[in-house]
């Protein structure tokens, strides 16, 4: 019994000899250097002495003031107008509808208020259709907030995001000082900002409780929020979904929105949500159904029907059946009655 | 600061002159010493939080309650709207009538509003194509209400609904659609390009019936009209007009008039050195027109009204007002003339006007010779207050192609009007005596304007009426480049070169006569001492 419990002394130095075998000729190699000693190696830590820890560069630390750089901002150009354009367009197939609301603003072009954009969010593509369908004069200068703790969590992921999508990393829990205050800076010189609400992709293709991130900036920076309403691309590339399944998608975007004389973050915070299902409902009937229900509050919600299980998840398909984009606007042909 | 429009007098040194013609244009030298030319004044600065500027319109209204002290659960609302023949060119979207309406409905859906109809008020125009309404209204307010049937265009042929409020003490029967009529609110959302427009006009013509609309749409209350754009009393048109909004106003619905005026950026680039006097154009300038126009010498003429109706003007609101009607309307006509007016001293022997591509009855069409003389004689003459640029007696010179061509979907009854009536006679009160019933009761006429989108049948004789002040005021009118037997059958002259042209007018003016260009673009009033 003993004997299968572990390898035998033999064989154990047989191991031992191969393992003499590649390490001497590494020894022979680092043995100068090894006599050389700090400061050509690393310097050894003294008993008794704590060394203060290195501060991370990652996560909500991570420094993206490179990836805003004309360089950067160069190659960002060529990537949004090329790979990007094309794999959104390939994938989604966007119906871009409501920037007129936009249009007072985007005629000033240079003086263009920078804004806050704030949509509801079902996938990662939701970032690159956002890039796509942001109008001009802010698709230039638009900066992301990405979860610190997703994208921003490897170097190399960290770095693509910056790059490709002038990302911020932003702690998804609690919207930190020094994130508020690079974004007020950032919206200052003119950036305008991608974030999401809810904090997250939807887990189950409902959308969210809205945390207060976009009303708090907002209020901060003095920036307009402008609710998006994005449809169909949880469909496309939801949670959970291991590869994208192409189909076409729409982002609706509505007027304008800036904090009242005092209103506090949780106020304005319920109005970025109510414009943003009132846009929903939009999407999925019309502009006059859903005014009138804003109006009584009875946008159906995006977060969904109160029940759980089975149920919760029938609505949704039939939602999406409603809401399969384009559909609605296909009338119903009809033909003359010829007796 | 926008510059105030003025009088150029015209010297050696002054560089050709810009005219329109049609679908081109040409540069004309005027006679030094006795010619001027009238330019307008430059666009004003528009409103810059315009939604801010409609919501405070509608909660602050002039001589009326605010409007969502007006709507109430279980009421019928309905908001009529001006159709697409202004502004010319088209404004760019959104549209001004979009986001008056959408800030109607804004108000209406928070009071609880059900039963809301939308409504184009077309009068006898013709019915407005489907992208038509999108532009105007956005694709928002058209997916939510036409699908439903609650967003339609006004039929003034259809007798089962029209309502008759009431008469004036002239006999003049006011007669309107009927779901207007039975309103607890009408709102009308206007746009006014120029002054003739707004007021009670919108809804007497717009929502009116054939019969109504004939009351003052005729050749003697045109001919009495002495401008439609200066003092209303000095138009019969308006008298007519007002006398029958004081008929509304008793009898019908209450009323809440939305007016809105715009400032004068018709052109965007690269066609804005029209709207430039010609010794600021630039290398830049100069070369664009050179191109523009020996291109569109050698364009087809179906390409070129395509290039040319395509344009969409950078026009911006400058104010909004809203409430009671005439109270609304005094206060439109401020803006509009602060847009629009230039002081002129003293008339002249001879006016010349280039008539361009669009005039309001062509949107997206032909401007068929009827229309060329409309535009000529009924709107840029007209473009007067107290007494016309040109003289009793005077030569007015217009410049346009003048070809023998109509729109045969917009314009059928044009095209019978042109080959049956004017050969008979060019006087409006004549032709309307003898031809207009025939027209207007026409059967296939009718049924084309109900179902299609043609005018209806009678209005090339409207037109041809809108004319009848600038006809009888003329000595001769003078056509230059346009087709010669087409100008003839008008009853004008034709004239190759702007030097005939001269050459011809002398038999009338004599050899040394005083000229007066009105450059257009951008629209002016000339104020005339």
């Amino acid at each position: 019994m003993a004997d299968k419990q572990g390898p035998t002394p033999a064989a154990l130095r047989r191991a031992a000899k191969v393992g003499d075998a590649v390490t001497a000729p590494l020894r022979t190699v680092l043995k100068p250097t090894a006599k050389l000693g700090f400061p050509y190696r690393r310097p050894t830590v003294p008993r008794g002495v704590e060394v203060p820890e290195e501060p991370s560069k990652l996560g909500a630390d991570y420094d993206t003031d490179w990836a805003r750089r004309p360089l950067a901002k160069a190659a960002r150009t060529v990537i949004h107008r090329g790979p990007l354009q094309l794999a959104v367009s390939a994938l989604a197939d966007p119906e871009i509808l409501g920037t007129d609301r936009l249009d007072d603003l985007a005629r000033l072009d240079d003086d263009a208020p920078p804004l806050i954009f704030a949509p509801n969010h079902y996938s990662h593509l939701d970032t690159l259709l956002m890039s796509v369908a942001v109008p001009e004069p802010w698709r230039g200068k638009l900066m992301v907030a990405a979860a610190a703790d997703y994208f921003f969590d490897k170097r190399w992921k960290g770095a693509a995001s910056a790059l490709a999508l002038n990302a911020l990393p932003i702690d998804r829990e609690v919207t930190g000082r020094k994130s508020a205050d690079l974004i007020r800076r950032l919206i200052e010189d003119g950036y305008s900002l991608v974030i999401y609400p809810e904090g997250g992709r939807s887990p189950d293709g409902w959308g969210q409780e809205f945390k207060g991130g976009a009303a708090y900036l907002s209020i901060r920076t003095g920036a307009a929020v402008v609710p998006v309403f994005i449809d169909g691309t949880g469909a496309i590339f939801g949670k959970g979904m291991k590869r994208p399944k192409p189909g076409t998608s729409r982002v609706v975007f509505g007027r304008p929105l800036r904090p009242e004389e005092g209103e506090s973050t949780r106020r304005f915070n319920a109005r970025i949500e109510a414009a943003v299902t009132a846009l929903g409902d939009e999407s999925l009937t019309d502009f006059w159904t859903a005014r009138q229900r804003a109006a009584t509050r009875t946008n159906p919600k995006l977060t969904g029907p109160e029940y759980h299980g089975w149920r919760r998840q029938w609505a949704l398909t039939e939602q999406r059946k409603v809401g399969d984009v384009g559909v609605r606007r296909r009338q119903k042909r009809r033909w003359p009655d010829l007796g | 600061m926008p510059r105030p429009g003025f009088v150029l007098e015209v010297d050696r040194s002054t560089p050709p002159v810009l005219f329109w013609r049609g679908e081109n244009f040409s540069l004309e030298k005027l006679p030094a010493g006795r010619s001027r030319v009238i330019y307008p004044p430059e666009p004003l600065k528009p409103i810059d939080d315009v939604d801010g500027a409609i919501r405070h319109a509608l909660l602050n209204p002039i001589d009326q309650d605010p409007l969502p002290a007006l709507l109430f659960p279980g009421m019928k609302l309905t908001i009529a709207f001006d159709d697409v023949s202004l502004p010319l060119p088209k404004m760019q979207r959104p549209d001004t009538r979009q986001r008056v309406i959408e800030a109607v409905l804004d108000m209406a859906a928070d009071a609880g509003v059900d039963d809301v109809h939308i409504i184009a008020a077309l009068g006898l125009h013709r019915r407005m194509h489907e992208y038509e309404l999108r532009h105007a209204l956005g694709d928002r307010i058209y997916d939510a209400f036409h699908p439903r049937g609650m967003l339609y265009q006004h039929d003034a042929e259809d007798h089962g609904n029209l309502a008759v409020l009431g008469e004036t003490a002239h006999g003049e029967v006011l007669e309107i659609n009927k779901r207007a009529a039975e309103s607890d609110l009408l709102v009308y959302v206007n746009i006014n390009s120029v002054p003739m427009d707004g007021g009670w006009k919108s809804v007497c013509t717009g929502l009116a019936s054939y019969r109504c609309l004939s009351e003052h749409h005729n050749g003697h209350t045109l001919q009495h009209t002495r401008s439609l754009s200066g003092h209303r009393e000095h138009s019969a048109l308006h008298q007519s007009i007002w006398r029958m909004g004081k008929v509304l106003r008793d009898n019908g619905p209450k009323l809440f008039q939305i007016e809105t005026s715009l400032n004068t950026d018709m052109f965007p680039k690269p066609f804005d050195f029209i709207s430039k006097r010609e010794w600021e154009w630039t290398a830049k300038d100069r070369a664009t027109y050179l191109a523009t126009t020996k291109s569109l010498e050698r364009t087809p003429l179906r390409l070129a009204r395509k290039i040319f109706h395509g344009i969409q003007a950078p026009h911006r609101m400058t104010s909004v007002q809203a409430g009671e009607t005439s109270a609304v309307h005094e206060v439109t006509l401020e803006h509009v003339y602060r847009q629009q007016l230039v002081p002129v001293e003293g008339q002249t022997d001879v006016l010349t006007m280039g008539i361009p591509f669009v005039c309001p009855y062509n949107p997206d069409g032909i401007m068929n010779p009827i229309l060329v003389m409309c535009m000529g004689l009924g709107y840029l003459f007209n473009m007067y207050r107290n007494k016309p640029l040109v003289r009793e007696g005077g030569v007015i010179i217009l410049t346009h192609p003048t070809y023998r061509e109509f729109h045969p979907v917009h314009h059928p009854s044009y095209i019978d009007f042109f080959e049956q009536v004017l050969p008979d006679t060019t006087d409006p009160v004549v032709m309307g005596q003898k031809w207009e019933k025939q027209y207007a009761e026409d059967e296939w006429y009718r049924h084309l304007y109900r179902t299609g989108n043609a005018y209806h049948g009678v209005h090339p004789f409207y037109a041809w009426y809108w004319g009848a002040h600038g006809q009888q005021w003329a000595g001769k009118v003078i056509i230059v480049g346009g087709d010669a037997p087409t100008v003839r059958r008008l009853g004008f002259t034709p004239a190759s070169t702007m030097d005939d042209a001269f050459e011809i007018a002398s038999d009338v003016v004599g050899r040394s006569p005083t000229v007066t260009h009105l450059h257009v673009p951008a629209l002016l009033v000339a104020d005339v001492s």
